[in-house]
């Protein structure tokens, strides 16, 4: 075991020059890394090299730089199976992100496996891009959408699972960890389950991917897939890595150049996998973005990194636990460093805002996970997310402000609900007291 | 308010604001003017100044207003807002500085619009 007092969050730091931003007059404490990774000098010097001196199409060229690159883009498939421990690179898919690998998945089902009657299981914490997808599969072929319940905590409801899960069930689609709530679910589990009824499983890997090693020789499930953003890697790829006979036997998703092994008007064949799934010119720039991400998260003491988004995950559960009117959205045991939480009833857009006056980046909003929040009774929280690359005493800046929107909310609140002018008026001063540009002066 | 001859509500996806309003207008003049809200704070400031600036107006004198306002929360115009001239609306000025949220200002004056033109249901935010 790593000490997390031993992980050199400040030499990892010093990689991410974004971090010297500063907003609105304040250091910008990125509070957002599951919205989005920020990106190392690695990732972005192999962006400027390829576009600068590397630059060519890849698997259609017999010239120098053409090789270079195709060489370039599988070996970042093998990268990319080794990173998540596979053996076979032909498993690996480029795509958009999770949301194009589940939409791929959806799509393939829809023409080749799912037929009237069929039960697609999903849980009440997915991500809308393992929501719709399976929604329109099921308008599509008469199939039904099952969703697991989570209790209180935002912990799965592990007997209603297996209550549900029957010979019906075609396929098991579920979230690693939860981009809302930080769950960790108990995705052996729910796979061994899901086997034991010859039923498939795809494990949305986008949050858990950045926070801890992953191997799907480990978990044993079917199709797993992540965004490269999310670790660390470019925007606009993304991974989807599916066993080798389920590849096989779903259907093309897109079509075109590079997916073909011979078009002819009277009929076309296709490459074998991955080449099938993959039309048109790829992300070549985002793989060989996504090719230094890998190679940056692997010099990485990921041990340490991990204890140490705990110790950032720890401190900041405690910090606001102490804030009055603040709940915490998401208390289940296993957690990734994600937290979800409202004060009074202020709108999770105003404290977002109110933190962003202070260089402070949340997420706030449904965070894509519309049905999970109403199951909150909410429809907005704010959330923050905390990387390794965040200092180890965290600024205080953001909690600070956390307890200022706390009282402010004291302040600005009516009895009845009802709108008072006085109130509000004084609301916007205070949350842009520090910014506003009116002459004159206004008198209460 | 039981009592009116315009009504619509404004939605807004992004963050699920959602306004209620309701218009009297008698022979051109806004008579009253309410609204129920489920919003943040910049929308609900913005609602209740919006009553407070058009209430007895006229139709036309209240365009200019929703002109103004429009004018005033502009990222091109960069308008300053004069306190004496604008009144308490020129506080939505300072809402020009996180232009996410300027939506949120906006749309008690968009659902307004809609009212007065008979729409009952708004969406903001695709334009």
């Amino acid at each position: 075991m790593t000490d997390p007092l031993t992980f050199d969050y400040r030499r990892t730091r010093a990689d991410f020059p974004i971090l010297d931003t500063t907003v609105r007059g304040n250091p910008l404490t990125y509070l957002d890394s599951a919205a989005t990774a920020q990106k190392p000098l690695a990732v972005l010097a192999a962006l400027d090299r390829y576009y600068r001196v590397e630059n060519a199409n890849i698997h259609r060229g017999v010239h120098y730089l053409s090789e270079q690159a195709t060489d370039a883009y599988e070996m970042t498939r093998a990268k990319a199976a080794q990173f998540i421990d596979v053996s076979d690179p032909d498993e690996i898919v480029f795509v958009r992100g999770a949301t194009e690998g589940i939409n791929l998945i959806a799509h393939g089902f829809t023409e080749s496996v799912l037929q009237a009657g069929d039960e697609i299981l999903i849980t009440h914490m997915e991500h809308h891009a393992n929501i719709v997808p399976w929604q329109i599969a099921a308008q599509k072929t008469g199939a039904l959408l099952k969703v697991v319940p989570v209790d209180e905590r935002g912990v799965l409801d592990m007997q209603a699972f297996e209550r549900l899960l029957n010979e019906r069930t075609k396929l098991v689609s579920v979230v690693h960890v939860s981009n809302a709530l930080g769950t960790i679910n108990p995705i052996k589990a729910i796979i061994e389950k899901a086997h034991a009824l010859a039923v498939p499983v795809l494990v949305d890997g986008a949050q858990s991917i950045p926070h801890m090693p992953v191997s799907m020789a480990d978990l044993g499930c079917d199709f797993f897939v992540f965004s490269g953003h999310k670790i660390l890697g470019p925007t606009g790829i993304g991974v989807l890595w599916g066993k080798r006979q389920w590849l096989e036997r779903l259907p093309p998703y897109q079509s075109g150049g590079d997916m073909i092994e011979k078009v002819d008007f009277e009929g076309t064949s296709y490459k074998p996998i991955p080449g099938k799934f993959e039309a048109g010119t790829p992300h070549i720039a985002g793989v060989i973005g996504l090719s230094a991400a890998f190679d940056y998260m692997n010099q990485l003491d990921r041990a340490g990194a991990l204890q140490h988004e705990h110790a950032l995950l720890c401190a900041a559960t405690e910090q606001l636990t102490a804030i009055n009117g603040l709940r915490i959205i998401g208390t289940a045991p296993d957690k990734a460093s994600v937290i979800s939480f409202q004060i009074d009833d202020i709108h999770a857009h105003d404290i977002g805002t109110f933190l962003d006056a202070g260089g402070v980046a949340i997420r706030a909003g449904h965070h894509c996970t519309q049905p999970l929040l109403k199951r909150f009774g909410l429809s907005a929280t704010a959330r923050a997310s905390f990387a390794f690359i965040m200092i180890s005493k965290m600024s205080s800046v953001w909690w600070l402000r956390c307890i200022r929107c706390s009282n402010f909310s004291l302040n600005a609140s009516t009895k009845d609900g009802l709108p008072c002018q006085r109130i509000f008026t004084n609301s916007i001063r205070i949350l842009f007291s520090s910014t506003i540009n009116v002459r004159g002066t206004m008198v209460h | 308010m039981t009592h009116y001859t315009h009504t619509a509500e404004g939605y807004n996806p992004l963050c699920g604001d959602t306004i209620h309003l309701f218009l009297l207008l008698n022979d051109g003049r806004i008579e009253a003017l309410q609204f129920k809200a489920a919003c943040c704070a910049i929308c609900k400031a913005s609602a209740s100044m919006m009553t407070d600036a058009l209430d007895g107006k006229s139709v036309d004198q209240a365009a200019a207003v929703f002109e103004r306002v429009a004018e005033l929360l502009s990222t091109d115009l960069l308008q300053t807002a004069d306190l004496s001239v604008d009144g308490e609306i020129a506080a939505l000025a300072g809402v020009r500085k996180f232009p996410a949220r300027i939506k949120c200002a906006m749309l008690p004056w968009h659902t307004y619009k809609a009212a007065l033109q008979g729409d009952a249901r708004l969406v903001i935010g695709e334009t």
